[in-house]
């Protein structure tokens, strides 16, 4: 048993309370401790509640000794503040959700909670999950623990951050272009999107519905892998959700050590001008490192990749006016004071949204309207099926796509603020697996002479979580750079 | 008078009949305090997810296959944006590039001319949440939000008020009879927006048509459309235009008023909703639910005519409502004498019912009741009052015709003596009017009938009274 | 990567679209953004450099077909639970000033 309680993973947690060499309650407040000396430089957690987690964990703390054996009962974890929690704030971000308190669990959180975690904070995020820096949330910027003068990515930085940082084993966060994977490379950690239609989105705030997935920020692959499992499979709130099996692939996760017989990709499309030398030189020498293991690397061919961030913000913006239509302070969230119905909606958007919400939601507005739709929004929906295409085609060469996460590594606050068209760039490797609608897994693969991190990414067919995530754990099976904390 | 030609094409919204709404398990037609039959879903809670009503989807697609549609194997939902309180997402989920039913028609009839109204399409969608305006502020009630809906868009192909009538009453028994909706007016089940124009005759272009939003009675529309027909028509006299443009009844002032106009011009934005995967039906699917289709009536009503040997008429009141139609039916089946039990189901039983208040499915009286009910009366074994008070009995307590018969000792007298001696008295009680009998006044034989009657206090066989009066006075 | 912008982007009248989203926009604002959004679609018009004809849409990202539900009521929220985010409330209603027909 290390020193420090915070320092344990989500599986070591289970572990260790499960051998009662620490109750929940100790964990929990252990992260609380931290979570208040370490939150005024990181900015990382939206909400924690002291008597709130703390009772959660006694609860817990009891059923164990009644004999409850659920194996993550009384593990904490961090929630993404886009994924309600019933009875908890779920801001989103957004001061359009300002005193918001959820009436309801999101489907992952009721199967957090059916297999025994706590709730322990929640995370901050770009308004919407609207942003590649959380730096558009309206609860003020997130800091990166490596460096607190550069940003942690986003939109789920603050649930990258806070595993970075050791406030809690793992968090759940959620990706619709990267928001997973881009702030775990930014921080050093362990990020998974799995394949669209995994993991229901019920309750999860939605930004861009046929591109959202939720899913895990963790210290390793196998703690990511065990997140994974609980929350993954078909859900009959959630339509779209895949009937497929999820099965048990965490024994095999936890055991694999070697890549041979994997055939692995290398798209050229990823190795061109406009990646930072750095993170090129760190993402060649994991490749290496696979190719030491067994595999087989391959050159293939992502031909439309070059179209898929203009493709992304087309179509992420459309669904996103649609879907933050609701905000109009009817039913819930802040209202502005006003003196008929249409001065209401204005003035409540006006205020409640912040401005790269409000980009989007013209721009989203725009794309679909009367005389636009067609140029804009139609055209992406068919360029989006030649970027299917293209993994299709791929994937018929190889088992899984290796490359950078990120063009570069984590940014100063403010760089890139004043120009949303740069800030869009940062998105290019992470969009086109949502557009394709696969997996992706984020595994920290070194550090830049600035000693920020980045993070490998590693690119699977539908349905293939398994095939990726043992590829990650073989990976940090022979690397120890996700072992490396920050200090702060 | 005839110097234009109207066109009035309908879009008709049902409320389905189906348990629980559209896109959540809440319970629909609930009539509940408000905000009670409510969930994240029909709220428009941030991350809640719609989930498609198998149901709703099986009874739209019979609407399809009972008016001809094509029937779409693969379609899709859009969102429609638009902002609007009784709207909880803002935007509506309905079909718009591919809806489930396309193309189709109902035969209507008016004045004895029939006509055929094609249907462009029937898509599905959620209704709306009702509002309550107050005078400086609007409640909002979601329980209402979300109740599966579906629309069916005709074509212009209506040319007076009371073909729009037809169509909606057509429509409305077919709905009925197959169990899709109750299509309550006061209830809200079937609202309608109306669509008119009119052109020159001799002309082939349709006018400029006008928009009357929401309408949700019969005798609304159609006065609506009288008053909006002969606007349109008297503004083009007096060379006037006319706006394409959305207008509103009133009722009381029996005027229509251009809505004022938005702030903002309509633009739906219609977008393929992300959240549903397609609708795939395949033709076993839609073959099953087609053979679950009730006859309709106007099918029923020429099978009545042709099994049954019924009048026109007949068949016609019989078949207006499905339960007595099948009422009818199991009557018939179990009797034999079809026009009996006819006459049975339309006079007694119709007038019965209607003096209650109650529908078919009220009645104790069960059709093998009715049916054992007539074959007394044929077998003579009861006259026709003795079978109005059997059946009386039946309708308000149920039972077995014949052991009430037996109870009451309604059961004819048919005994030769018994009669003869009734008879006897009655000639010896009228010795006058039996005199004119025999000499030649044939009506003296009734009373003489009805004075044996009397005397058997109503349950002498009138044909073996008048017999016997016969034999013995022409004795 | 293209990161070129081309010269005929479409202008956006951003007060019109703003409307349709029902946000007001100081004046400030709209400036700003119209600078913003000239460029971003001028970013995403290079896709109008790709020839599409004959690629259908991808308007169905799940693949599962036909995710339906069968028509069995269930429990929803309580009305407190529905009201108690609710701005304003009366009467067991969701109030919104006067909405003008
Ligand atoms: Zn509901």
């Amino acid at each position: 048993m290390s020193a420090d309680l915070f320092d344990l993973g989500f599986l070591e947690a289970a572990d260790a309370l499960a051998k009662k060499a620490v109750s929940s309650e100790e964990l929990t407040s252990a992260l609380l401790d931290r979570s208040e000396k370490l939150e005024p430089a990181l900015n990382s957690l939206t909400w924690f509640s002291r008597e709130a987690a703390r009772a959660e964990a006694r609860a817990a703390d009891a059923a164990r000794a009644a004999g409850d054996k659920r194996p993550f009962l009384g593990v904490p974890i961090a929630i993404k503040d886009l994924l309600n929690v019933k009875g908890q704030p779920c801001t989103a971000g957004s001061n359009i959700l300002k005193g918001y308190v959820a009436p309801y669990d999101a489907t992952v959180i009721a199967r957090l909670r059916a297999a025994g975690c706590v709730f322990v904070s929640r995370t901050n995020t770009d308004e919407f999950a609207m942003g590649g820096s959380t730096e558009t949330s309206a609860y003020g910027t997130t800091r990166n623990p490596w460096d607190v003068s550069r940003v942690p990515g986003g939109s789920s930085g603050g649930s990258a951050a806070a595993v970075a940082a050791r406030l809690a084993p793992a968090a759940l966060a959620s990706d619709t272009g990267g928001s997973i994977r881009q702030p775990a490379a930014f921080c050093g950690v362990t990020g998974f999107k799995p394949t669209y239609g995994r993991v229901s989105r019920y309750g999860c705030t939605a930004f861009a519905s046929s591109l959202d997935q939720v899913g895990p920020i963790a210290r390793s692959v196998e703690d990511a892998a065990a997140v994974y499992q609980v929350i993954a499979g078909l859900d009959p709130h959630d339509s779209t959700t895949s009937p497929r099996p999820v099965g048990d692939g965490l024994p095999e996760v936890r055991a694999a050590k070697d890549l041979k017989g994997l055939k692995l990709g290398l798209p050229k499309e990823y190795f061109v001008e406009g990646l930072d030398p750095e993170v090129e030189k760190l993402t060649r020498a994991a490749v290496e490192q696979c190719r030491a293991l067994g595999a087989e690397i391959v050159d293939v061919d992502l031909p439309h990749s070059q179209y898929g961030i203009a493709c992304y913000y087309i179509l992420a913006p459309a669904e996103a006016s649609a879907n933050l239509a609701r905000y109009d302070g009817v039913r819930y969230g802040f209202r502005a004071e006003s003196e008929d119905l249409l001065e209401m909606y204005e003035k409540t958007r006006a205020q409640g949204f912040g401005a790269e919400v409000k980009r989007r939601v013209i721009l989203g507005t725009y794309v679909l309207s009367s005389g636009f739709h067609d140029a804009y929004y139609l055209r992406a929906q068919k360029v989006r099926t030649l970027i299917r295409g293209d993994f299709e085609k791929a994937f018929a060469r190889c088992d899984a796509i290796l490359g950078p996460v990120t063009p570069t590594a984590a940014f100063r606050v403010g760089e890139k603020s004043a120009d949303p068209v740069q800030m869009y760039l940062g998105d290019i490797f992470t969009v086109n697996v949502n557009l394709a609608g696969i997996c992706g897994l984020s595994v920290p693969c070194g550090f830049t002479p600035n000693g920020l991190p980045a993070g490998l990414h590693v690119v699977g067919p539908a349905f293939e979580e398994a095939r990726i995530l043992k590829i990650g754990a073989a990976y940090q099976h022979a690397t120890d750079w996700h072992r490396k904390h920050p200090k702060i | 008078m005839n110097d234009f030609i109207p066109s009035i094409g309908l879009e008709v919204h049902v409320q389905l009949k189906t348990r629980t709404k559209m896109f959540c398990a809440c319970p629909a037609h609930t009539e509940g305090e408000p905000n009670t039959a409510v969930c994240p879903v029909c709220l428009g809670l941030p991350g809640a997810l719609p989930v498609m009503n198998r149901e709703a989807i099986r009874k739209t697609v019979k609407v399809g296959l009972m008016i001809g549609s094509r029937i779409s194997l693969r379609s899709t939902f859009d969102r429609k944006n638009y902002f609007y309180p009784d709207m909880a997402k803002n935007y509506q989920i309905t079909q718009q590039a591919a809806p489930l039913c396309i193309g189709g028609a109902v035969e209507i009839e008016v004045e004895g001319k029939k006509k055929t109204i094609r249907v462009n399409h029937i898509h599905q969608e959620e209704d709306v949440a009702k509002s309550t305006h107050m005078e400086n502020s609007t409640e909002i009630d979601f329980s209402r939000a979300g109740t599966p809906l579906m629309e069916l868009v005709t074509e212009p192909d209506m040319s007076s008020p009371d073909e729009a009538i037809a169509f909606l009453t057509a429509l409305k028994e077919m709905l009925i009879y197959a169990g899709i909706s109750d299509c309550n007016l006061e209830m809200g089940h079937v609202r309608c927006d109306v669509n008119s124009s009119v052109r020159p005759a001799g002309t082939d272009k349709l006018g400029v048509k006008s928009e009357l939003k929401n309408m949700n009675t019969f005798k609304g529309i159609h006065r609506a459309l009288e008053y909006e027909l002969d606007r349109q028509m008297e503004t083009l006299r007096k060379n006037g235009s006319l706006a394409q443009e959305t207008r509103r009844w009133d009722d009381i002032a029996g005027i229509t008023l251009p809505m004022r106009s938005k702030e903002y011009a309509h633009d739906y934005r219609y977008f393929p909703e992300p959240d549903l995967p397609p609708v795939v039906l395949d033709t076993a699917t839609v073959e099953a639910w087609r053979a679950e289709l009730p006859e309709l009536p106007a099918a029923k009503r020429a099978r009545f005519v042709a099994e049954y040997g019924l009048p026109e008429y007949d068949a016609g009141v019989l078949t207006a409502d499905k339960a007595i139609s099948e009422y009818f039916e199991a009557g018939a089946k179990k009797s034999g004498n079809f026009k009996a039990v006819s006459n049975w189901v339309m006079g007694e039983l119709l007038r019965a019912l209607g003096e209650k208040g109650q529908g078919i499915a009220d009645a104790k009286i069960s059709p093998e009741a009715l049916a054992e009910l007539i074959a007394l009366v044929d077998a003579k074994t009861i006259n026709m009052p003795a079978a109005k008070e059997v059946f009386q009995t039946l309708f308000e307590n149920g039972g077995n015709p014949m052991a009430i018969v037996k109870e009451k000792g309604l059961a004819q007298v048919s005994d030769a003596g018994a009669i003869d001696g009734f008879a006897g008295q009655a000639i010896a009680a009228n010795p006058k009017v039996a005199d004119e009998f025999r000499a030649g006044k044939e009506a003296a034989l009734m009373f003489l009938v009805g004075q044996v009657m009397k005397l058997s206090r109503g349950k002498a066989n009138p044909q073996l009274a008048a017999e016997a009066l016969r034999q013995k006075l022409q004795a | 990567m293209a990161m070129k912008f081309s010269e005929n982007a479409d202008r956006m009248d951003v007060r019109y679209v703003a409307g349709l989203a029902r946000m007001a926009l100081s004046d400030k604002e709209e400036t700003q953004l119209q600078g913003q959004l000239d460029d971003i679609l001028a970013f995403v018009g290079e896709l109008k450099k790709l020839d599409v004809s004959g690629v259908a849409p991808t308007d169905d990202a799940s693949g599962t077909l036909n995710a339906w539900r069968e028509d069995e009521p269930a429990t929803g929220l309580a009305r407190e639970a529905a009201l108690a985010n609710a701005p304003l409330a009366r009467h067991g209603q969701f109030v919104v000033p006067k909405v003008i027909e």
